[in-house]
């Protein structure tokens, strides 16, 4: 029900609209279009959202209701969340994960902006070159470099540590790097100059003037690289061991594995997880989104 | 210069030692315990006839090419559907975002639940309309539709990547075809699909390396320990199958042949996908 009326009735619709009156009445043609795009977009919303409301709501029914679908339900409980609680050491996760999130996030952060800095201030030879490297190593799939990288860890005895899932970051991603300098090539170079002939040398240059700049573009970077860590699964799945090592989505693995097709059937259990796994991310967005907002003012005003 | 310093040391070790370090390894047997020892070209003959390995590589075809058009066509229609829709695109956007932010492995277990063959969410739905639904979950020619499905969800980020083109077409250009009498669909073809061809190509680019590689949602729902209920055969993706190879069998050596194989298979889609796209792609101010 997801999908298969996605763009189907977007055509016939916006057909309709345009064809139903001449371009003379354009103001009438015009309110019954948006009519129809309203609807239509109220429609995809609902089929957006529902799943999300679906996944809170059967997480707050009995374990017998779970599954019964009802939009409200019949009786309203946080006994899961309790039993969540009981059964899977979800505080500790969670507090790995934040700890896993916040250091690949900075790391990420100020790493990619020094690099980043470097490309676009800085004329040396060899810059395109590397630069194009940096643009090519994107590309790269993870398959081919996780084999190696993992025997790194290994041979540093860092296996089942939560350090091979933030430390990487300590040296930029290519990704970011690419975005900042975007950012760092839009301020004007006078600036610069003017602050060195004031003295400032190339980190104070940086740290004091270029990097309080882009703060929009930095919490970007912050915030993108906050979701990667958090939703990442497939390093804790190759990193981590011991259950008290677990990130909360290779938690919530753990516990689908335990309670879901495994056998034990309790599912309302791996419901309940997943909307604690969910949360922080929505809670995130709304942060986010204003932090976007003053971002931007705030480097409007400054600049 | 020293600014560079990171990414300079982080690309020789994390990047350009590990690309060479995995094709040495390719040439070899490994498993993490005793040395690598050199067995030349045999992985790669045993990828040639490994049927797992043949099966991921098709399970992974079929994904990508039926899921990568619907995914920018879903996009591209959504985006549409923004750009009309003046004050409230706001709003809309964000809700369309919002499933962007689920993590992949609930999102693969939301696929269990929504998907699930006698009284989930979908079946129910498609009850109404008087359809018998699929056992999604466990019917080995419905495994991947629903996986399909599912992934429509995340179309956010491409949306707003098509809705910011869509932004930039002139109005004129729509004013003179209407002039000229195109219609709707004459309009979105010949004016719009040009004019934002950069946007879908990157869009396009983007999710065809994405889905060649995908594996969270597939493994959440279909695989791990004690998976016992489900038939995973026909969710076993590429990436999934490399992983299980290299890290549930220790076969360092054979999963990174299988690895440089992926890494070819993506340069040649790519390449390809750029070199259509020489003939088709639009720029702005390029004539």
């Amino acid at each position: 029900m997801t999908v298969p009326t996605s763009s189907a009735p977007t055509l016939p619709g916006g057909l309709a609209a345009e064809t139903a009156a001449p371009a003379a009445r354009r103001p009438l043609r015009s309110r019954v279009g948006r009519g129809v795009v309203v609807a239509l977009l109220i429609g995809f919303s609902i089929v957006f959202l529902y799943p999300f409301v679906w996944l809170v709501s059967a997480s707050l029914k009995p374990r017998s209701d779970v599954f019964d679908n009802r939009l409200i339900p019949e009786t309203v409980t946080f006994r899961n969340y309790v039993t969540v609680w009981q059964e899977a050491p979800m505080l500790l996760w969670l507090g790995n994960t934040l700890l896993v999130t916040v250091l690949a996030a900075l790391a990420v952060t100020l790493s990619s902006a020094m690099v980043a800095w470097g490309f676009a201030y800085y004329r040396f030879r060899g810059r395109t070159l590397l630069f194009a490297l940096v643009l090519g190593s994107m590309m790269l799939p993870g398959a081919v470099t996780m084999i190696p990288v993992f025997l790194i860890w290994n041979s540093l005895g860092q296996v089942d540590t939560l350090t091979p899932l933030w430390a990487g970051n300590l040296f930029g991603s290519a990704f970011y790097i690419f975005l900042l300098r975007q950012f760092f090539l839009g301020l004007p170079r006078e600036l610069f100059e003017a602050a060195k002939i004031d003295g400032a040398g190339h980190w104070a240059m940086f740290w004091r003037i270029a990097l309080p700049l882009c703060r929009p573009a930095l919490v970007v970077t912050l915030l993108f690289e906050f979701q990667a860590a958090w939703t990442d699964l497939m390093r804790p799945l190759i990193y981590l061991r011991d259950s008290s090592h677990f990130t909360i989505p290779r938690g919530l693995k753990a516990l689908v594995d335990q309670f879901g097709s495994g056998g034990e059937f309790r599912w309302e259990i791996i419901v309940t997880a997943s909307v604690i796994t969910t949360v922080p991310m929505i809670v995130l967005f709304f942060l986010g989104q204003r932090h976007f907002v003053a971002g931007i003012a705030t480097g409007g005003t400054k600049g | 210069m020293l600014f560079l310093l990171p990414w300079l040391i982080g690309f020789l070790v994390f990047t350009a030692w590990p690309v060479v370090y995995t094709f040495y390894l390719s040439l070899t047997d490994y498993d993490v315990i005793n040395d690598p020892a050199f067995v030349g070209l045999d992985n790669y003959r045993q990828v040639a006839q490994d049927s797992a390995a043949r099966r991921a590589m098709s399970n992974t075809l079929y994904y990508t090419v039926i899921q990568v058009p619907l995914y920018v066509l879903v996009s591209l229609g959504l985006a549409m559907l923004l750009n009309q829709a003046g004050r409230a695109s706001g709003f809309f956007r964000t809700v369309f975002f919002l499933p962007n932010m689920t993590p992949p492995v609930a999102t693969g277990v939301l696929l269990l639940f929504l998907f699930y063959g006698q009284n989930g969410l979908v079946n129910e739905a498609l009850g109404w309309v008087g359809i018998d639904g699929p056992n999604w979950t466990s019917d080995p020619r419905w495994v991947k539709p629903g996986l399909i499905l599912m992934s429509l969800l995340s179309v956010g980020g491409s949306v707003i990547i098509l809705l910011a083109a869509l932004r930039n077409v002139p109005e004129e250009l729509y004013d003179a075809a209407r002039v000229d009498g195109a219609g709707f669909l004459r309009r979105t073809w010949s004016v719009t699909v040009p004019m934002i061809s950069g946007s879908l190509l990157f869009v396009f680019i983007v999710n065809t390396i994405a889905a060649l590689q995908s594996f969270t949602e597939a493994y959440t729902a279909f695989f791990g320990v004690g998976n016992t209920t489900y038939r995973n055969d026909a969710a076993e993706f590429y990436v999934i199958h490399v992983f299980r190879q290299a890290f549930e069998f220790l076969q360092m050596g054979y999963a990174s042949a299988l690895a440089w194989v992926l890494f070819v298979v993506i340069m040649i889609i790519t390449a390809f996908q750029l070199l259509v796209s020489r003939r088709l792609v639009f720029y702005q101010g390029d004539q």
